[in-house]
């Protein structure tokens, strides 16, 4: 355990959180410039491309089966991809669409998440040669 | 492009992260790899925060929390929990051959972040009241 919370590692997951988080910032920003913000596009595309790249980093990098995390693990996978994807926001956005009567387009939004980011997870782990 | 809110998004986001870190490695010292009990819970806890937060900046629109949402919102919010990860892990329950611990864990996820969004809002609610 204590290995796991060596400074450079630490770091490692700051640094990678912070550039996810703006990078965000940025997808969420564009994406209600360019589709309004009737419906939370923007954190969809950040879920989605997150959940696309999250899978081929795994096949890349391989799914670690201890806390023995490798520093491109730490910095690409716990820290830039867990800061970019959010479910806060997620969570948030499903309530105030149910709670302003907009229920259809609350449960679209969670099943567009939970499925089409599941299978992005998938083919990003087939796209980059993962194997079954 | 201003850059304020990418300072105030990018530390936030880097202390949600750490913090998110820090959950997940004592979670798997505590309680072992077999289910990611660490991201269940920071996305739990993220999802009530979040909520709450939300009504207090609305409603003290000229207030601390309205002021510093960028940080608190989208930055530590947002860094501390994590929709990649909860992918991946049911990804990886069902390769590791365990389809019904992924199921279980997805559909004790979702409602959980939905609920302690609602909690959250009502908290603030009654706090404010």
């Amino acid at each position: 355990m204590l290995e796991s919370l060596k400074l450079f590692n630490l770091l490692l997951v700051a640094a990678g959180g912070a550039l996810g988080g703006m990078a965000r910032l940025a997808v969420t920003d564009l994406c209600s410039h360019w589709l309004g913000s009737r419906f939370p596009w923007g954190t969809l595309m950040v879920n989605l491309s997150g959940a696309l790249l999250a899978g081929w980093l795994a096949a890349r990098l391989g799914i670690p089966s201890s806390l023995d995390l490798s520093s491109a693990w730490l910095a690409l996978v716990v820290g830039l991809l867990g800061g970019y994807t959010t479910v806060s926001s997620f969570s948030l956005q499903t309530l105030t669409l149910w709670q302003s009567g907009q229920r259809f387009r609350a449960a679209a939004y969670t099943l567009a998440t939970c499925l089409i980011g599941f299978l992005l997870v998938v083919l990003g782990w087939w796209l980059a040669g993962g194997g079954a | 492009m201003r850059w304020y809110p990418y300072a105030a998004v990018g530390l936030g986001s880097a202390l949600g992260s750490l913090l998110r870190y820090l959950v997940s490695v004592t979670s798997l010292t505590a309680l072992g790899p077999f289910f990611p009990w660490g991201t269940l819970f920071v996305n739990v806890l993220g999802s009530w925060l979040i909520a709450w937060l939300a009504v207090l900046g609305q409603r003290y629109a000229h207030g601390r929390v309205a002021r510093w949402q960028p940080f608190l919102v989208a930055g530590f919010c947002g860094g501390f929990t994590t929709f990649s990860l909860f992918s991946l892990e049911t990804f990886h329950l069902i390769s590791l051959g365990r389809p019904g611990w992924a199921l279980a864990y997805v559909l004790i996820s979702l409602p959980l972040w939905l609920l302690a969004a609602w909690h959250g809002h009502k908290t603030a609610g009654k706090v404010l009241s």
